[in-house]
């Protein structure tokens, strides 16, 4: 099993960072874009894990515990096979 | 008194605080590798400035796992005094020893130079050789230095005394053009509630002697050895 794991800042939290990469796109005359929010993607690999509720549990410590800062940070994830 | 200097790999102010704790103030000193899970004997631990684990992940992600950290923790249970400078700060937040997170800076570009800051808690170990509002003059030299808390935590870090040091003017004036990276209410060093452990992004370190063009930072290992003295 995989997980991917989708890490971005808070809503709340400024991305000066997402508004670089904003206006570098408005640079290129892309008129539809509204804003911009940069992130990081990680990819796990699992192995020994045969149900999905146990690799859900494991993954949301891992993205709570290590990935993630939680006073700027939040994350999704999905499960893939 | 001994002091003890963190050593992560990927730290690279390390042997300038070893300089000022030996050589300027005249201390004991040791390095303490990041693998080193006891801190007895010590009293008072220094996160110095530099790049633990290459901050992979984060600034100060990986480091808050090491063996040192959890003695850290403990050490600082105890009431032992703790002085995280930049990357150590970084860290310091990261273990939770201090509230709060640094961010990329603001203007987003690597920040090397000197700054004001001014003095807003003369009454813990790290600044009681300070007076109310004095302004130091000292570098910094960071790319994630953005003090971001939300505003439950600033307000509650004012109430409680623990904002220790802001950007500031020359004069102490506390202003948005003496703010360097974007700092949440210019703050540039903090303390916790317990008043023993402080994190600052300016290097106190680099500024201890005039030879450096600044010796404004010493006051701030003087004030530790005299608060040490006293207990």
């Amino acid at each position: 099993m995989k997980a991917e794991v989708i890490v971005s800042l808070k809503k709340t939290v400024l991305d000066p960072q997402g508004k670089a990469i904003h206006h570098a796109i408005e640079s290129l005359g892309f008129r539809s874009v509204t804003e911009v929010r940069q992130g990081k993607v990680f990819e796990i690999q699992l192995t020994g894990i045969q149900d999905e509720a146990t690799a859900r549990e494991e993954v949301e410590r891992i993205a709570r515990e290590v990935l993630t800062n939680p006073v700027i940070e939040e994350f999704s994830f999905i499960l893939k096979n | 008194m001994h002091w003890g200097v963190v050593v992560f790999p990927g730290s690279n102010c390390d042997h300038d605080a070893y300089h000022v704790i030996h050589r300027v103030i005249g201390q004991p000193v040791d390095f303490i590798w990041h693998e080193c899970n006891k801190l007895q004997g010590y009293d008072a631990i220094v996160l110095p400035g530099g790049f633990a684990y290459g901050d992979y992940l984060r600034t100060g992600a990986i480091a808050k796992f090491s063996p040192v950290m959890k003695a850290v923790q403990s050490f600082a249970a105890a009431g032992g005094l703790v002085l995280g400078i930049c990357n150590g700060f970084q860290i310091l937040c990261e273990s939770g020893l201090l509230p709060g997170a640094l961010m990329r800076n603001h203007g987003l570009e690597f920040l090397c130079k000197h700054v004001h800051i001014r003095t807003e808690n003369i009454l813990l170990p790290f600044t009681q050789n300070l007076s109310p509002g004095q302004v130091l003059k000292v570098p910094i030299a960071h790319m994630e230095g953005n003090y971001y808390a939300d505003s439950m935590t600033l307000d509650e870090l004012e109430a409680n005394q623990q904002v220790v040091f802001r950007y500031s003017t020359e004069e102490g004036e506390i202003t948005k053009e003496s703010n360097p990276n974007g700092s949440a209410r210019n703050i540039a060093g903090i303390c916790n509630r317990a008043g023993n452990v402080m994190g600052m992004m300016p290097h106190p370190e680099r500024a201890s002697e005039m030879l450096l063009g600044s010796e404004d930072g010493r006051v701030i290992f003087e004030s530790m050895v005299g608060s040490l003295v006293a207990r």
